[in-house]
């Protein structure tokens, strides 16, 4: 599912005219210690841009600067509708929650916590749960309503995650990790139903992964991040890149549906060493 | 005044206990108190705060140790400012490190509870103490549930309006921040409560065994409830279960009131993990 403007989004990167999140020069430390070190990423309105790279490259922290919770030095800006914006509506679904197996939540309690301010604990009423039946089918969790969360297997609970992170429709939506957990056709799913989101809403998507193979078909840009931005562009030019091999190391050509370029190169530059 | 009209109708029932007015004060309190503690219970277990409402109800000795070196007559005061900084202290600091904070609040627990001993404790006095650590549900006066009253008022003003909050903030700050959640505010509105609750009761409920009460019946609802309505539920209607019957049992046993109860809802935890265990395989 390669996408259809990639020439048109260069051409646009360079002006931004059409940036919907743009991030200069940024610096992020946690005492002495530098976490990401003058990034810069530009994500187009209705962009899907893979940020990937090993761990401990600061993806997270990525995501966590722009969701306001860390401090930074360097510039951070939204527009949302062409008109620059302080706040944008960010929906975001995280690595993993900080729950037990058997906690009494279910997967109605949390949708149904975000659609409505009437507390859970009260009960559902009647219009709440049609609502939550609703934003559930739209990632096809409908059937899943009833479940605890804590029972949902890695594939589900990030399908009920994205269904709360797109109620209300945010801005800008950040997917931390989405590959931890989920087997390779739950992936595919959930990738399709990212993807297709571009279509319904005007929402840019930055996801964060190591899961190289996994979303090179899926997104517009692929972005290498280890501390700094290593490499941007389109995903097939980011694989064909040497540095690729040089972060991510031998363990790259293991993964068999890599495409075959990235392969030939990481060999050829094993070679020249 | 509304408290004569509960005598009468307690008066009422056929039973021994029912024409005793301690008996008749204390299960007003029990009412008042047990669904207050349940509430409470669902949030502090689903947060892990269950090491950390213990060191609140622990800190009381110290807070009564304080009240005694400034003078004060009644140690409610200097119980709950320290309480309430205990609360606002351990919030920052979970706040600022993120780390575990199983081993901060072993160390503080160890500290606050010899403090408490060793100042209590100078010239033989501690025997004057006891009694808080046992606490007694009988002793209560129509003042005290009055303060009951209010808390629980403002507990439930609280539920209502940020219940949905704390199941965000509960699984994830970060996801909760995205939903323009003020964590801190909820966590620490949530503690100070916490501080109020477990204070204003340390009379009736005792040091050793407040915990037990706030801990159990959210603990055992958790076992057999699939939603959050079914634990707030069920953790209410066990908490007011075993309060009601262990201040009766205890009243013909002549056994301390708050054990019994903890006894109780103890025997409701061994039922209801059975079932849940029988209800999952």
């Amino acid at each position: 599912m390669p996408s259809g403007n990639k020439g048109g989004g260069d051409g646009l990167l360079n002006t931004c005219e059409h940036c919907c999140t743009r991030v200069e020069d940024l610096t992020v430390k946690l005492g002495s210690n530098v976490i990401l070190s003058r990034v810069n990423l530009h994500v187009n309105c209705g962009e899907v841009v893979g940020v990937v790279g090993p761990n401990g490259a600061g993806k997270t922290t990525l995501l966590r600067t722009l969701m306001g919770e860390m401090p930074y030095q360097g510039k951070i800006s939204f527009r949302v509708g062409g008109n620059p914006s302080q706040t944008p509506q960010i929906g975001y679904v995280p690595q993993k929650l900080h729950l037990e197996k058997g906690a009494p939540v279910s997967v109605a309690d949390l949708v149904a916590s975000a659609v409505t301010r009437r507390p859970v604990w009260a009960g559902i009423d009647g219009s709440t749960a049609g609502r939550v039946k609703e934003v559930l089918s739209l990632f096809s969790a409908e059937h899943l309503v009833k479940r605890k969360i804590g029972d949902l297997s890695g594939g589900e609970l990030q399908r009920v995650l994205l269904a709360i992170a797109m109620t209300p429709a945010p801005d800008l939506l950040l997917l931390d990790e989405p590959a931890g957990g989920v087997d390779a056709k739950g992936l595919a799913l959930f990738y399709r139903i990212v993807r297709g989101l571009r279509q319904t809403h005007d929402i840019s998507v930055i996801l964060v992964t190591h899961d190289l193979a996994g979303i090179y078909s899926y997104v517009d840009k692929m972005v290498l991040l280890n501390r700094g931005v290593i490499a941007e562009g389109a995903p097939q030019e980011v694989l064909a890149d040497g540095k690729l091999v040089e972060v991510f190391g031998a363990a790259l050509w293991n993964i068999s549906c890599l495409p075959d370029i990235v392969k030939d190169k990481g060999k050829g530059g094993d070679n020249a060493d | 005044m509304p408290i004569d009209f509960w005598y009468k109708l307690v008066n009422t029932l056929p039973f021994e206990w029912a024409h005793y007015v301690f008996m008749e004060n204390a299960l007003l309190a029990v009412l008042l108190v047990t669904p207050l503690f349940a509430l409470m219970g669902t949030m502090v277990v689903s947060n892990r705060m269950v090491f950390f409402t213990d060191v609140l109800g622990h800190s009381a000795l110290t807070g009564i140790a304080i009240g005694v070196l400034l003078g004060f007559q009644d140690p409610v005061l200097p119980m709950l400012l320290l309480a309430v900084l205990l609360s606002v202290g351990v919030n920052l600091l979970k706040n600022m490190t993120r780390a575990s904070m199983d081993t901060v609040l072993g160390v503080l627990f160890a500290f606050i509870v010899a403090l408490g001993i060793v100042i209590l404790s100078r010239r033989g006095g501690f025997a004057k103490y006891t009694g808080y650590l046992i606490g007694d549900i009988l002793t209560v006066t129509p003042a005290q549930i009055g303060w009951l009253l209010a808390i629980a008022a403002a507990v439930m003003v609280y539920w209502l309006a940020a219940g949905n909050a704390m199941i965000f903030t509960s699984i994830s700050s970060s996801l909760a921040r995205s939903r323009k959640v003020n964590t801190f505010w909820v966590e620490t509105s949530f503690t100070l409560l916490l501080a109020l609750v477990v204070i204003l009761s340390i009379r009736l409920a005792g040091i050793l065994i407040i915990n037990s009460l706030l801990v159990l019946p959210a603990a055992a609802a958790r076992n057999i409830s699939r939603n959050m309505r079914a634990y707030t539920a069920w953790a209410v209607l066990i908490s007011l279960f075993s309060g009601i019957s262990g201040l009766i049992v205890s009243f013909y046993w002549g056994t301390a009131s708050g054990a019994t109860i903890v006894l109780f809802a103890a025997a409701c935890y061994s039922v209801s993990a059975l079932f849940g265990a029988g209800r999952n395989r």
